[in-house]
């Protein structure tokens, strides 16, 4: 019996570790192939190992700007989607209001939405408002999708807070803006910074939206779209290994601090409980 | 009695709030909402009533000339007739697409919930990691993996799985497979959830009245996980339905999707009206396998 609860113990994680290996796989070709001097331009196996991809990440001007496009598009949507989610998640988690089951649907309906058919809808206002698409319709468009995983995110950080610090704080004679700006806006703090990291890599990635809104203007997933049918740099992988590195130290980092942070929480009631202790 | 009610409320003001802050700050949630709820009716909803007028819109037009709204609703027969083996392939591709994934995603989500120990945190970062670069770079990968020269292939012809000049790439495999891999992280997260909920001690019960594994995982663990299933269906399906990307960078033109068809309908035929027709046929039956769906699952609280 025993034997045979190991062997399915085994069994599960086994198949579990080649699904995450099949998960894996294309992150270890990426990694690789941004090593690669590939023997032709519609090449796409690995032929010969260079750092060049690494010192020169920017083949052309066009896939530089088409970088720095998708951040500055990136930090834009992520900063206004940020702050309307965090405005509409105090609103839901805080506040009684008429039409909130209205609210809660306009809100949930633009992630169930398939992106193929929020980025044709927008493209059709656009043109018949007349409004020309580049920049700014990128943005608004990445907005568009981003407020309801803000409003998601922030929610759920917002729900699991313990109300009765604001109350104690309002004990205490701080006034409203005191008890938001000391207590509940620290609380809520990780939740905002998480979704707005969220809000960053979902614009900062996306295509099938950004194809249908962005006219001429072209961001780094435009760029890769485009130079698929032309042959795909090298340095593509490069672009792809950072933003794979990156996203792990920040993830890494914040997991840190909350564990760190968790170890304070658990520390202060000890050196409080301690502390009259070893003056007496 | 009324009277003294009208009295003792003077203009304006509404008879004792149940808290005073309540009171003051009565405006305040819809000012909260107000930007973002804006931003959604313009850009989310006032689209969808855009698209559904240039569904409509005649189809003898051009983007040149402008559209006239004659309420062609002869449009949809006309894009369903043209185009319907690409909206079957689609719902097909990513029928077969979303078994794969449910035999993949269970037992790593499984494994994750309940074998992992204090490996858990680090495996569930392997799942999303793959979400940290970019969709179309990883797509791009599974270029080279299944290339021609590449060893899966090479491996393949070996055991003669694959004739001589047996290809994976261009295939609907290679489709089908870059689907599953590309959204099975969304089908595996809230299945990990919901079997992480899962209290081992039931399945001890199940085993100590003398349940065979296989069946205490069929009346036990199974239906406790189906919130999770149901949610990790959906969240694959509905963008894998959609997906484009995959066959046009894993497949040829006889791989393509119904969202290879509308892109071109939109950005390089400038069909407006036909383009705007398939883009809701695709929701029209989104939506209605996802709610027969949720029926026969009996599971209406997931939306």
């Amino acid at each position: 019996m025993k034997l045979r609860r190991w062997l399915a113990d085994r069994w599960v994680m086994g198949v579990a570790l080649l699904v995450l290996l099949y998960l894996s796989l294309p992150i270890i070709v990426v990694a690789g192939l941004s090593f690669n001097r590939p023997s032709s331009r519609l090449s796409y196996d690995f032929h010969e190992f260079t750092l060049d991809n690494w010192t020169h990440p920017f083949p052309t001007l066009e896939m530089r700007d088409a970088v720095i496009r998708s951040i500055e598009i990136g930090l834009i949507a992520t900063v206004i989607s940020t702050v309307l989610g965090t405005l509409m998640a105090f609103a839901l988690v805080r506040h009684g209001f008429r039409g909130r089951a209205g609210i809660n649907g306009l809100i949930f309906l633009p992630m169930a939405t398939p992106e193929l058919v929020m980025g044709t809808s927008l493209l059709a206002l656009f043109v018949a408002a007349q409004i020309p698409l580049g920049f700014w319709t990128i943005v608004i468009a990445h907005v568009m999708f981003c407020v309801s995983f803000v409003v998601v995110t922030v929610k759920a950080r917002l729900a699991g807070m313990d109300r009765r610090l604001e109350e104690a704080a309002m004990d205490l004679y701080a006034n409203e803006w005191q008890t938001f700006r000391r207590i509940t806006l620290p609380l809520v703090l990780p939740g905002i910074v998480a979704a707005a990291l969220l809000a960053f890599s979902l614009s900062f990635d996306d295509f099938i939206i950004t194809n249908f809104n962005s006219g001429t203007t072209v961001t780094f997933p435009m760029y890769v779209w485009g130079a698929a049918g032309k042959g795909i740099p090298p340095q593509v992988n490069v672009i792809g290994t950072a933003m794979f590195v990156i996203a792990l130290a920040v993830v890494g980092a914040s997991s840190l601090q909350g564990r760190r942070a968790r170890r304070a929480a658990l520390a202060a009631p000890v050196a409080a409980v301690g502390a009259p202790k070893s003056a007496s | 009695m009324t009277a003294l009610a009208h009295v003792s409320t003077p203009a304006g003001e509404p008879a004792a709030p149940p808290t005073p802050r309540r009171g003051r700050h009565r405006l305040l949630p819809y000012l909260l909402l107000l930007p973002g709820a804006a931003w959604l009716l313009v850009f989310f909803a006032l689209p969808l009533l855009q698209l559904a007028a240039a569904s409509l819109y005649d189809p003898s037009g051009s983007l040149a000339t402008g559209y006239a709204m004659t309420w062609a609703f002869g449009n949809y027969p006309a894009a369903l007739e043209q185009y319907w083996p690409q909206l079957a392939r689609s719902f097909g591709y990513s029928a077969i697409a979303l078994v794969l994934a449910l035999l993949m995603g269970y037992p790593l989500a499984y494994g994750i919930a309940q074998k992992a120990g204090r490996w858990k945190n680090l495996l569930l970062v392997a799942v999303v990691a793959p979400m940290f670069t970019s969709f179309l770079v990883r797509t791009l990968a599974w270029k080279t993996i299944l290339s021609d020269n590449g060893w899966v292939v090479g491996l393949l012809r070996d055991v003669h799985l694959l004739g001589p000049d047996g290809r994976l790439l261009a295939t609907p495999f290679a489709v089908i497979l870059g689907l599953t891999y590309n959204f099975l992280p969304f089908l595996v997260l809230p299945l990990y959830a919901s079997l992480e909920r899962l209290d081992p001690r039931l399945l001890e019960a199940a085993s100590d009245l003398y349940a065979s594994p296989l069946r205490a995982f069929q009346k036990v663990t199974l239906p406790l996980s189906m919130p999770g299933v149901i949610a990790g269906t959906l969240l694959f399906f509905i963008p894998a339905t959609g997906d484009y990307i995959n066959a046009e960078l894993l497949g040829t033109p006889n791989e393509y999707m119904i969202g290879n068809v509308i892109d071109s309908a939109f950005l390089v035929r400038l069909d407006y009206p036909q383009g705007a027709a398939l883009s809701f046929l695709l929701m029209a039956a989104i939506l209605a396998i996802v709610f027969g769906y949720l029926r026969k699952a009996g599971t209406e609280e997931v939306l």
